[in-house]
């Protein structure tokens, strides 16, 4: 690779600028977990003014549009420009030069979003920015603007990082990979990126007649005038709720490598984990107005969208019984990629059936806009999302390194974060319960709730250590780890087949691609799954 | 949510008891599946990898089929309750009361004419039927342990069922972000018993009661020339009246009593020619009561 600041700035080569997505992911995860402990620091007591409203709603704005489109989706998207053309054998992404396009854009809008902060105020109506809340009247100064543009770029961003997957995934496979032996992480990148290119134009559109209403008086969103806040809600929520499968499905995807490799066994059921994706893809685009049960719309129309949001809970079932069957007569190594991602398979579950309230009506119109959304929807980013991350982090560390991420201070990492996540969220469902609704800048002196929000802010402190000390073991390992060489785990897919770091063109020669797992054939004469079942 | 107190809020209570426990369910398997595995297949040292195993087809079939089922029995539940909460009305079924979110607080009118502010006041016992609307941005009326809640949207009117079994008061919040003071738009329901209710309804639909010799102070325009309360520091061609029967002298050097102070208001050109103040013609009963109440202005 070549290296110093041109080479970075300049670059096109998949690996560099899947480490800059991963590097930018990491400078916005410190500032939002910076913002959430603002935020956790305000709550810790009842009627605290340590901050004030506007700071407040400034605050909790940016947190949830930075951890969703500057933490989660640059890592994801860093992860798969990093890892699905060394899983297919491939030199490169499809198209290098719009690779790098896609990452500057998402800087850019990343740019865009905080800058908002020195030029009168940050946005500051939620991250779903509800019309007519974020329209001129009532939110007059220029942070709505720059939110809208700024999402503008970095969802511009996400759809260019999605046709390069698809055109990558189709044509640059190694001679043999089938679509039927895609290792599961880049089958799932390959879905992901159709429901990326389906569900992205929505938000586009809602964004650019937002900025028409604010800045040219149009009244798309305007109910004085005709318009309807009800419409914003269904554009943003027809991209808003596929975005959260967008969001968790590459997830999906490093848990379906990392779990098989550290049970040593193949995944269990690859055909109903590929299955199962699909269905989820596709029932995702017919669940988004659980999210407006509050709104008076009409029974009936609100019982299609419940059935259709507790059938995908069936999809994303299975996913979890096959992962916890790839445990069972595994030989199972507990690394701490393996630890979070048997963490996740329990946060993860927690955070599904949570949600699941959400699809039962009557529940969600007691439940929805409290605490309980707060604690569910961070079970699934967190316990599911960010668990499944750190998982891939020192899973992957080696490959992009060539040295291995400290184990000891991995332990800390885990056990920290395990009980500080935990400690923090779960006590929210009960404040949800008990009637906290979010997005409160501060509550009254009721019954527990000061009780039950220190405890909270307590959790959150110790997560936030935790997070710190993985931040930490990345510089330390990377200046001191131990050198990994190329396949420290025996694992099976390509990717392990090229040096660590992998050299510019990747791979000095691709190993014959006959089944799911080309390098267990390669290590296995004896015994290759092409000879049985798992051929593909 | 833990102490529901209308049928509405304890159907969803209900069903959320019912959700927990079979969450817990799942929970224990998925966690027994993981847990059992995670201590049973712990590598050992030095051991060699399992033979592979790929897939079950009749596992897979139960673990999708067996979660369709119970999904379809929720479903079912779930539109039982709505039904509950959300009970049909006739077309045109008047709303019993108005509720108006704005930003930061929350208005409620009754068909008398009555409004309030806050302080939402309903019969206990009786189901009536709740007009939810804002004045600006979206809201949302929430009262736990009373009703579903309902998103006040602009331009649209929607509709709940309020009621409480018993007397008492029920803490409401605002549950849709709405701009800077959300945390502070919060209510009660004051649910009181039926003639209690008629009473306090019928009360707010009156103007209060104001001293009928301030009134015709103010109706006749006296007001527009002299202060009536301290602190009044507007500039005024008469002097201030907020206290004139602790004073000694009316204008000029004319004793302060009531007979004098009758005198001065009907003709004060009379007593000093040329001051700012015209003779006003006041009916003699008008007149009985402006003295009086200015009397009382000590």
């Amino acid at each position: 690779m070549r290296s110093g600041v041109k080479a970075w700035l300049s670059t096109i080569d998949h690996k560099q600028i899947g480490i800059l997505y991963m590097l930018t992911a990491l400078f916005f995860f410190v500032v939002g977990g910076l913002e959430a402990m603002a935020m956790r620091a305000q709550l810790s007591a009842p009627n605290l003014k340590f901050l004030s409203p506007e700071a407040y709603d400034q605050i909790f704005t940016m947190h949830g549009t930075t951890m969703i489109f500057l933490v989660v989706m640059p890592s994801l998207v860093g992860f798969g420009v990093y890892l699905v053309p060394l899983m297919i054998g491939a030199s490169d992404m499809a198209f290098p030069r719009l690779n790098a396009l896609g990452y500057w854009l998402t800087l850019g809008g990343g740019f865009l979003l905080y800058v908002s902060f020195l030029a009168g105020g940050a946005p500051d109506a939620g991250w779903f920015s509800y019309a007519p809340l974020s329209e001129k009247a009532y939110s007059p100064h220029s942070g709505m603007d720059y939110w809208a543009l700024g999402l503008l770029l970095l969802s511009a961003g996400s759809v260019i990082a999605a046709v390069n997957f698809v055109v990558t995934i189709v044509t640059l496979r190694a001679p043999g990979m089938t679509i039927r032996r895609l290792p599961l992480f880049v089958w799932i990148t390959l879905v992901n990126s159709v429901l990326i290119l389906a569900a992205l134009p929505a938000l586009n559109a809602a964004l650019v007649m937002l900025l028409s209403d604010r800045l040219l008086q149009a009244h798309f969103f305007d109910p004085t005038h005709g318009g309807s806040p009800i419409l914003w809600q269904h554009y943003f929520w027809i991209f808003g709720h596929p975005e959260v499968y967008i969001l968790v499905l590459p997830a999906f995807g490093m848990i379906s490598e990392i779990i098989p490799v550290f049970s040593r066994k193949p995944i269990f059921g690859y055909g109903f984990v590929a299955a199962s994706t699909l269905a989820i893809a596709f029932l995702s685009f017919g669940v988004w107005v659980h999210h407006m049960f509050a709104v008076a719309l009409g029974r009936v129309f609100i019982s299609v969208f419940a059935a259709a949001s507790m059938l995908i809970a069936v999809p994303t079932g299975v996913k979890i019984f096959n992962w916890a069957a790839t445990l069972v007569g595994g030989s199972i190594r507990f690394t701490t990629a393996m630890l979070f991602a048997v963490a996740f398979l329990l946060e993860f579950t927690f955070g599904g059936l949570s949600g699941l309230a959400f699809a039962i009506v009557p529940i969600d119109w007691q439940l929805t806009d409290t605490y309980f959304v707060v604690a569910h929807l961070h079970y699934v980013a967190f316990g599911g999302i960010a668990f499944a991350l750190f998982a891939g982090a020192y899973y992957w560390f080696p490959k992009i390194t060539g040295r291995l991420l400290n184990e000891s201070l991995g332990r800390w990492n885990f056990w920290m974060v395990v009980v500080g996540f935990n400690l923090t969220f779960f006590v929210q469902h009960i404040l949800g319960l008990m009637g906290m609704p979010r997005r409160v800048y501060t509550y009254p002196d009721l019954p527990w709730w000061g009780v039950l929000n220190v405890i909270s802010t307590f959790g959150a402190v110790i997560l936030g250590l935790g997070a710190l000390v993985f931040v930490a073991n990345l510089f330390a390992s990377l200046a001191f780890g131990a050198r990994s060489g190329d396949d420290p785990w025996d694992a099976w897919t390509l990717e392990w087949a090229a040096a660590s770091p992998p050299p510019p063109d990747n791979f000095k020669r691709v190993p014959l691609v006959r089944s799911r797992r080309p390098l267990w054939d390669l290590k296995h004469p004896e015994s290759p799954d092409w000879a049985t079942r798992g051929g593909g | 949510m833990f102490s529901p107190q209308s049928p509405e809020a304890h159907a969803i209570a209900t069903l959320f008891t019912y959700f927990l426990v079979l969450a817990a369910i799942i929970f224990l398997v998925v966690a027994g599946m993981v847990g059992y595995s995670v201590v049973r297949y712990r590598a050992r040292p030095g051991a060699a990898d399992p033979r592979p195993t790929f897939g079950h087809r009749r596992i897979e079939i139960t673990w999708t089929v067996v979660p369709l089922v119970i999904v379809l029995a929720i479903f079912v539940f779930t539109i039982r309750t709505m039904a509950t909460v959300d009970a049909p009305l006739e077309p045109d079924w008047p709303p019993d009361l108005v509720i108006t979110g704005h930003q930061w607080w929350w208005e409620a009118r009754y068909p008398n004419g009555a409004t309030t502010a806050r302080e939402i006041h309903i019969p206990a016992g009786r189901r009536l039927l709740a007009q939810i609307e804002s004045a600006d941005v979206i809201h949302d009326f929430w009262a736990p342990q009373l009703a579903r809640k309902m998103d006040a949207v602009p331009g649209r009117a929607a509709y709940i069922w309020l009621r409480a079994d018993v007397p008492g008061t029920y803490q409401g919040a605002c549950s849709e972000f709405c701009g800077m003071q959300h945390a502070g738009m919060r209510f009660e329901v004051v649910a009181e018993p039926e003639a209690d209710f008629s009473a306090w309804v019928a009360r707010q639909a009156e103007t209060p009661a104001v001293d009928p010799g301030e009134r015709l102070f103010r109706e006749r325009k006296c007001a527009d020339c002299h202060a009536i309360s301290a602190g009044d520091n507007a500039t005024r061609i008469g002097p201030p009246l907020a206290h004139i029967a602790s004073r000694k002298y009316l204008g000029g050097n004319l004793p302060n009593t009531p007979g004098n102070l009758t005198r001065w208001i009907t003709s004060p050109q009379s007593i000093l020619p040329g001051n700012r103040m015209p003779d006003l013609p006041v009916p003699a009963d008008e007149l009985q009561e402006l003295t009086r109440f200015l009397e009382t202005r000590r």
